[in-house]
């Protein structure tokens, strides 16, 4: 390619319809280190024709590398990951970046094993030291934060959703647009994919969630959780204690093996706060917790906590907030 | 759930379920001022992710023939869990270990793992966890599949047999995907795909007797060379272990609920426009 330096490289994430915001956020982040290593912006985007690249256009990037094809209207990560690396092998970025969502855990370690080279997962901060990649990431379920650098290049890594902010729109300067051939149309022969449905439950967008946990005595209990997540305008969660009782459905699950989620509010209801179950809720903006064991650890990341019954709180809350 | 569509055939599937020992996170203690794991605090048991692989095999087991093959790198000790593994319902278990696999990343670990799959000869499929509790990358399984160059399913949450082959569900971009693999794969499994069995009575008898084979370098070397595994074969260094702060707020902790209690709560949603929708 013709460019001096070489790229730190975006890969976009979609959903076969739209572009995935956690990439604006990539571009973000990716932005402020390119300028400080003077270094250009690139987006590859491997999308199929239904997918809408305008916005991209706007976040500051230099260029946006793009295949449109219909083999990439299923999420098949061998077939992306061939592609990208191919177009990886040309441009030899310094740096390729990929959103930790299913999709980009699956296909990030992929993509590094056919580059032979190294991967950090789920990174929560980035910095540049001496032209190097610091990938921070928490490890040992979330108990610590290891500070990691990859010796081989392209230095790559798994970034998580919702830790940095957007890339700023700036229309006066779109990115340029460069389109690349597929080389590949057809992934492994041996997989079938289809969709079978949309999410029924998307717990983690929720401004509000409102969690149960082993504090309630049954799962016709969680209506007194639905009828405050009613008021509040939010949806239900619940500790893995309480999914595995078959309360309620794994999608609502909150922590360390169920999603994470950073609401404007989160509420936990009879839930003791486990390391596992903070790892999933603890970046919320405010925690309310209900739990009739004032030392339950669940109080210390609380910014309102009641100690009491659940099931005489509940109601109470419901009332003041309805009034 | 796994639900049963194949009768018995005459068909022997090999499945290699790939197995971690790690410490017990619930009960390990940190050393906050090394950064370090205090290892004695706490017992090892298997990565609780690859005991929802091993389940998937075992079951696979019960409505075809097939034979499970428990794979571990790790320390002479790890033999404990591939014990557990046949007590589990495994029908054997290789351990490798070497003191020039320590240290390895998730890509030293892959290739190590991919060597000795290759020196077991064939095999119809690799299970492994999304993820391990104490590297926490939920990449090897990716990256062995794509050594391997054959295809994955990642992150199953439920898995049916059938005549085409393995159907898996997952959750991918915003919606469920059926996913079914012909021919060889590599699965990982969440937590959600099935309930893991506890030891059997006879199956623990059976793997206290067994051998546990260690497969060394040496014994890889026709696939793997010293410089690419462990530490010296790793692309990935950890500079520095930080232990962020226990988490506190400096929340308000009311003893009962009363008005008092409860106006304030409500003053605090309406501060951040949580009830405004409500008050219409
Ligand atoms: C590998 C691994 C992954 C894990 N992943 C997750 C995960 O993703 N999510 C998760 O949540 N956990 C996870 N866990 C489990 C976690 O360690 C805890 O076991 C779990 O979070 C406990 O759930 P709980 O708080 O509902 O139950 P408990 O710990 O039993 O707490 C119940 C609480 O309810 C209170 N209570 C009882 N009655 C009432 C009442 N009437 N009113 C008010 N309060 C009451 C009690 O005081 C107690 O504090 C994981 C564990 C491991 C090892
Ligand atoms: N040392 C190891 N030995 C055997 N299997 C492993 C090892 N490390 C990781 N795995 C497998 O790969 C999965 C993902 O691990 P990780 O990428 O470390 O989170 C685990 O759930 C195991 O199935």
């Amino acid at each position: 390619m013709t460019q001096q330096n070489n790229p730190i490289l975006i890969v976009a994430e979609h959903n076969g319809q739209s572009i995935h915001p956690i990439t604006y956020e990539l571009m973000g982040k990716a932005k402020e280190l390119a300028k400080q290593q003077n270094l250009p912006l690139a987006v590859l985007a491997l999308v199929s024709p239904t997918v809408d690249l305008q916005e991209l256009r706007f976040r500051g990037a230099n260029s946006i590398f793009y295949i449109r094809h219909d083999c990439f209207a299923s999420p098949d990560e061998s077939l992306y990951a061939q592609n990208m690396s191919n177009v990886i092998r040309d441009l030899e970025p310094e740096v390729i970046l990929i959103g930790a969502t299913p999709f980009g855990r699956s296909l990030a370690p992929r993509l590094a094993a056919i580059l032979e080279t190294g991967l950090t997962a789920d990174c929560t901060d980035l910095k540049m030291e001496e032209g190097h990649l610091v990938q921070i990431r928490p490890a040992f379920s979330e108990n610590i934060l290891a500070h990691i650098q990859t010796e081989t290049k392209p230095q790559m890594a798994t970034v998580r959703y919702k830790e940095f902010a957007e890339a700023e729109r700036n229309e006066k300067e779109p990115s340029e647009m460069i389109e690349l051939q597929t080389l590949e149309t057809v992934g492994h022969q041996a997989i079938k994919t289809e969709r079978i449905s949309d999410f029924i439950v998307d717990i983690t967008e929720a401004p509000v969630v409102v969690s149960g946990g082993r504090g309630l005595k049954k799962a016709e209990d969680f209506k007194l959780l639905q009828a405050l997540a009613d008021a509040l305008g939010g949806m239900l969660g619940g500790s893995r204690a309480v999914v595995e009782e078959g309360f309620i459905s794994k999608d609502h699950q909150v922590g360390y093996s169920g999603h994470r989620v950073k609401p404007v509010l989160y509420v936990a209801c009879g839930i003791s706060g486990a390391p596992q179950h903070l790892a999933g809720m603890k970046e919320a903006e405010m925690i309310i917790a209900i739990n009739s064991d004032p030392s339950a650890p669940i109080f210390q990341i609380a910014d309102y906590g009641i100690v009491g019954d659940l099931y005489e709180v509940i109601p109470k809350l419901i009332s003041e907030i309805s009034r | 759930m796994f639900s049963i569509i194949l009768h018995k055939e005459v068909l022997i599937l090999r499945i290699i379920v790939l197995i971690k020992e790690v410490p017990d996170m619930e009960k390990v203690r940190f050393d906050s001022e090394k950064g370090v794991v205090d290892r004695k605090s706490a017992g090892t048991e298997v990565n609780p992710f690859d005991l929802n692989a091993l389940e998937a095999a075992v079951q696979m087991k019960e409505i075809a023939d097939a034979s499970v093959t428990a794979l571990c790198m790790g320390p002479p000790q790890a033999e404990k869990s591939l014990k557990e593994a046949i007590a589990r319902g495994a029908d054997e278990g290789i351990l490798l270990s070497d003191a020039a696999f320590g240290g390895s990343d998730t890509w030293a670990t892959s290739i190590t793992l991919v060597a000795a799959i290759k020196k077991m000869g064939d095999y119809d499929y690799i299970f492994a966890g999304e993820k391990t509790v104490d590297g926490d990358t939920g990449q090897v399984g990716s990256e062995v599949a794509s050594m391997l160059k054959i295809p994955q399913i990642c992150f199953v949450e439920s898995l049916e047999m059938n005549k085409e082959g393995l159907t898996a569900m997952v959750a991918v971009w915003d919606g469920i995907y059926r996913k079914t693999l012909t021919g060889k794969g590599m699965l990982t499994f969440t937590k959600a795909a099935n309930t893991p069995r506890l030891p059997g009575i006879r199956e623990k008898m059976k793997a206290r007797k067994m051998e546990i084979p260690v497969w060394d370098l040496r014994f890889l070397s026709e696939y793997l060379n010293e410089t690419d595994t462990g530490f010296k074969g790793s692309p990935t260094k950890v500079k520095k272990v930080v232990v962020p702060p226990v988490l506190h707020r400096k929340g308000k902790i009311f003893r009962e609920i009363n008005d008092a209690c409860l106006r304030e709560v409500k003053g605090a949603l309406i501060a951040r426009g949580i009830t405004e929708g409500v008050k219409k």
